[in-house]
């Protein structure tokens, strides 16, 4: 089976290349083994967040402070400040609405009820312009009786030391009970699918009316709108006093809404998406991979012109540690990361750990590297890359982009 | 280029061990979204799983049997978890219950089609009289809504032995045909269609020896003794038809497919390394063909429709959609519009038991409105349960690609080409 473009894994990464490609009218497959990360996206999409330990104002200048082996540095300041110029209208196309800029950070609302700086947020949520000033006096937290991956007393702690005088409250309603029959599995997902299907959002808005009558902002959880895309803004519509989302535990709703956006815009322009079915192998020939060979197609090969990994990092098996090892399971690929597993970990959790910024090793022109030498039609793109500490610099779904936009322009070239 | 790996040991075949509890297959399990008495897959899975291995007394038959085995969930998982084959092994494992009368009459396709075939038209609208459908809705506890599958006066195997069996001499090469009891009790016309297409592409059509039902049905209605012997006996025959006659199997239907390559061994532990690769739904056969160049298929210049793809679930979980579509992409008169992937709930026999009904149909919903809101001619499915789901359902009128390629079909143009 043939296309111009094989993606390997459809997450954030492999998503924006695919959809970058196609809208140029190349002909793309994505193969994924399963859902991706972004089911638990916290609503904002970081470029960078933190330096050496400082927080970042203007990501774009920052990115100049980052070793030189970083992804960011790899793909170049002038690529990254044109490339993350290009990710909020690439979204809005596939009808996701974000706002933010890479020349400034803003601020979000945690579920800790702390601030933290972040490049684009999902219109559901709610940006700030500095740290620390709310505009609030009195704000009503709102829970679902039941729902225990919300946590109300972590915000009231967290908003309290802004100055914020915070009430905590729980709402009942018997489209829920049946749901709470099972406490484990009264997941905002499953919240969510309530409010999709029917009249569930009229009723309890009128609650939250009646709750929050002397509160200046009502503070719920984001679980409304899964695969029904209306739903936050019909919410926000019918409740009288301005409604702040905050993230509950994954499985992230707007995570979910946000990938099922992606893959159907990428499917609309033609691409192809092969969901649960996993790449098993490879076949090279002098410098370039021929085909891959994956679980559900067997004997019948996709091959490709370009290959692009964007498998994800351990979470998503992009790469995985053995005993002794690092390696990456479909090819076999160079790894950059220590081969002791004693240099994986640093004790104290809260440091840098040296296992986060392994990845498949890549050359100048992001392709991968077999035994030393480039693979000439095989790229490597988001967090599959060696290179970053997504989660200590704020960087994940930053990397994620840009490396994926510039790795579809190496191949449109 | 010898790639590093590490397998890691005790983990079992269906891989519960890697459920990493991110609830992920809950989110797209379809009986969750309109049945909150389901706990959903990872709690009927691999929770499950966990509580069953200390004790079985953990096992709630009246949950477990809520489950489609859509397999969606597994499609889902990032862990590769195998969750529906979890619960359907559970259901094996730990049921103490004897099916109900209906369900083994449900699930004995074969011997219901042979005395229904027999007495097709008496069948036929008995079974449409709404009285008699009451008294099976009462009785039986089948939904009276239903519309039961017609059953042809003339199976298709012997309309195969009366008028095909002779023109499938002087073939160089063959292969046998799965038809399944739809095609050989409900309506040979789609076994007709294929023998007509394979035969264009220069293949004979064998029947395999004493084929039996695929055994999905007793498998989901808890039949189990009956299913290993039913996957036993074909297995012999796939074993006769591609390691002794070199001939590959094809089916044209999803589901047959799905359950003898891949529920034999994992559910019924029926092994079939040695014949799964050779055993596959037509259009991935066909697909082979013409995309390794060996085949070219001829299209009727005047031929024109549009019609719109709907992905059965175990296409799904199989992932060879991409062959059917690709097929109808070739047919240069046809308009093809892809469905959202979506479960029609009827899941072979669930939906026709009246405690299902409901479920089911809330599961087709969103199916059934994608399928208002398209202007076609026709929906195209691979499988056949859907088929009757979809028309009760909906306002479509449902047909098998196979079908519709054969309609579209240049039988002699493309002869031709490799008689030359
Ligand atoms: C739990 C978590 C939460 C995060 N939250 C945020 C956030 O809120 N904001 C932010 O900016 N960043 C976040 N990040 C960081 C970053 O955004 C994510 O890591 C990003 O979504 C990763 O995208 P990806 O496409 O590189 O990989 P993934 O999303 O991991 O996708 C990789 C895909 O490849 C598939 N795959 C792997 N191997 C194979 C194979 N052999 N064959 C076929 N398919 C294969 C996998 O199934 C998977 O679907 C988070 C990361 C994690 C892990
Ligand atoms: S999706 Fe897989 S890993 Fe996640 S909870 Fe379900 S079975 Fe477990
Ligand atoms: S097989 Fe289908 S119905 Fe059963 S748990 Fe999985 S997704 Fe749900």
């Amino acid at each position: 089976m043939k296309f111009d473009t094989v993606i390997i894994g459809g997450g954030l990464s492999g998503l924006t290349c695919g959809i970058q490609l196609a809208e140029q009218g190349i002909t793309c497959a994505i193969v994924s083994s399963g859902q991706s990360a972004i089911h638990f996206f916290s609503g904002s999409f970081d470029l960078l967040g933190k330096v050496e330990g400082r927080e970042v104002t203007n990501p774009l200048e920052s990115i100049k402070m980052l070793p030189p082996s970083h992804p960011y540095q790899r793909v170049g300041h002038h690529n990254v400040e044109r490339l993350a110029g290009e990710v909020p209208r690439l979204l809005a196309r596939a009808g996701l609405h974000f706002s933010g800029m890479a020349e400034k950070n803003h601020f979000v609302l945690t579920p800790m009820g702390t601030m933290k700086p972040t490049w684009l947020t999902l219109e559901d949520f709610t940006c700030f312009e500095q740290n620390g000033e709310l505009p609030w006096k009195r704000a009503t937290v709102l829970n679902f009786k039941g729902f225990l991956d919300f946590h109300t007393l972590f915000i009231k702690d967290g908003l309290t030391r802004y100055g914020v005088e915070v009430q905590t409250r729980d709402i009942a309603m018997k489209q829920f009970e049946a749901i709470r029959r099972n406490p484990s599995e009264m997941r905002s997902s499953n919240i969510a699918k309530v409010f999709d299907a029917g009249d569930a959002l009229n009723q309890f808005a009128e609650k939250v009316n009646e709750l929050t009558e002397d509160a200046d902002v009502v503070i719920l959880p984001a679980v409304f709108g899964l695969f029904n895309t209306t739903v936050t803004a019909d919410l926000k519509a019918r409740v009288k006093k301005p409604v702040v989302l905050l993230p509950a535990l994954p499985p992230s709703t707007p995570g979910i809404r946000s990938q099922i956006l992606l893959r159907q815009r990428f499917q609309e322009l033609g691409g192809t998406y092969l969901l649960g079915d996993i790449v098993q192998e490879g076949e090279f020939k002098e410098g370039r991979l021929q085909n891959i060979t994956t679980a559900n197609h067997g004997d019948i090969k996709l091959e490709a012109d370009h290959f692009v990994l964007a498998s994800g990092s351990f979470y998503s098996k992009g790469i995985v540690a053995g005993p002794d090892k690092l390696y990456d399971p479909i090819f076999g690929l160079d790894i950059d990361g220590e081969s002791d597993r004693s240099q994986w970990f640093d004790k104290q959790l809260f440091n840098d750990q040296p296992f986060m910024h392994y990845g498949v090793k890549a050359d100048e022109h992001f392709r991968a590297l077999l035994n030393g030498q480039p693979i000439e039609n095989l790229y490597v793109a988001g967090s599959v890359l060696g290179g970053a500490n997504p989660l200590k610099e704020g960087s994940g779904a930053g990397i994620c982009m840009v490396t994926a936009l510039h790795v579809a322009e190496q191949i449109l070239q | 280029m010898k790639k590093q790996q590490n397998k890691p040991f005790n983990i079992s075949d269906n891989n519960f061990e890697q459920c990493v509890k991110c609830t992920v297959c809950t989110v797209y399990c379809p009986v969750v979204q309109v049945n909150p008495d389901y706990p959903g897959p990872k709690q009927a899975g691999p929770d499950g799983e966990r509580l069953r291995l200390k004790d079985p007394n953990f096992f709630d038959e009246e949950a477990l049997k809520l489950c489609l085995n859509c397999k969606r969930c597994e499609v889902a998982c990032p862990s590769g978890v195998k969750i529906g084959d979890v619960i359907q092994a559970a259901r094996i494992k730990y049921s103490r219950k004897r099916p109900k009368l209906r369900d083994s009459i449900m699930a004995n396709t074969d011997l219901v089609g042979t005395v229904a075939s027999a007495f097709a038209p008496i069948v036929n609208t008995t079974v449409a009289l709404k009285p008699v459908r009451q008294i099976m809705d009462k009785v039986l506890k089948i939904d009276h809504h239903r519309i039961f599958p017609k059953y042809s006066g003339e199976k298709f195997e012997t309309w195969y032995r009366k008028h095909a069996a002779a023109q499938q001499q002087g073939f160089s090469k063959y292969v046998s045909y799965f038809h399944g009891c739809y095609v050989n009790y409900n309506f040979p016309q789609l076994g007709k269609d294929l023998v007509k297409i394979m035969n264009a592409a220069g293949y004979g059509v064998d029947l395999l020896e004493k084929e039996k039902c695929c055994g999905v049905a007793l498998i989901s209605n808890g039949l189990i003794k009956q299913a290993t012997k039913q996957a036993r006996q074909n297995v012999r025959a796939l074993r006769k038809s591609i390691l002794q006659n070199g001939a590959p199997v094809v089916s044209t239907s999803s589901t047959c497919t799905f359950t003898i390559r891949d529920e034999y061994p994992h559910l019924l532990g029926v092994k079939n390394d040695d014949v799964r690769d050779q055993t596959e739904l037509a259009t991935r056969f066909l697909f082979r063909l013409i995309d390794s160049g060996e085949l070219k298929l001829v299209f009727k210049k005047d031929y024109t429709t549009r019609v719109a793809y709907h992905t059965p679930c175990h296409m799904e979980k199989l992932g060879w959609s991409i062959y059917s579509t690709s097929l109808l992409r070739m047919i240069p008169g046809l308009k093809l519009v892809q469905l959202e992937s979506q479960c029609c709930g009827i899941a072979g026999t669930y939906g026709f038991k009246k405690e299902n009904y409901e479920t089911a149909q809330g599961v087709g919903q969103p199916l059934f409105t994608q399928i208002e809101n398209t202007d076609v001619d026709y929906i195209v499915t691979d499988c056949e349960t859907c088929k009757w789901q979809i028309e009760m359902s909906t306002s479509g009128k449902v047909k098998n690609p196979i079908s519709i390629l054969a309609e579209a079909l240049d039988v002699e143009a493309t002869q031709k080409l490799w008689q030359k």
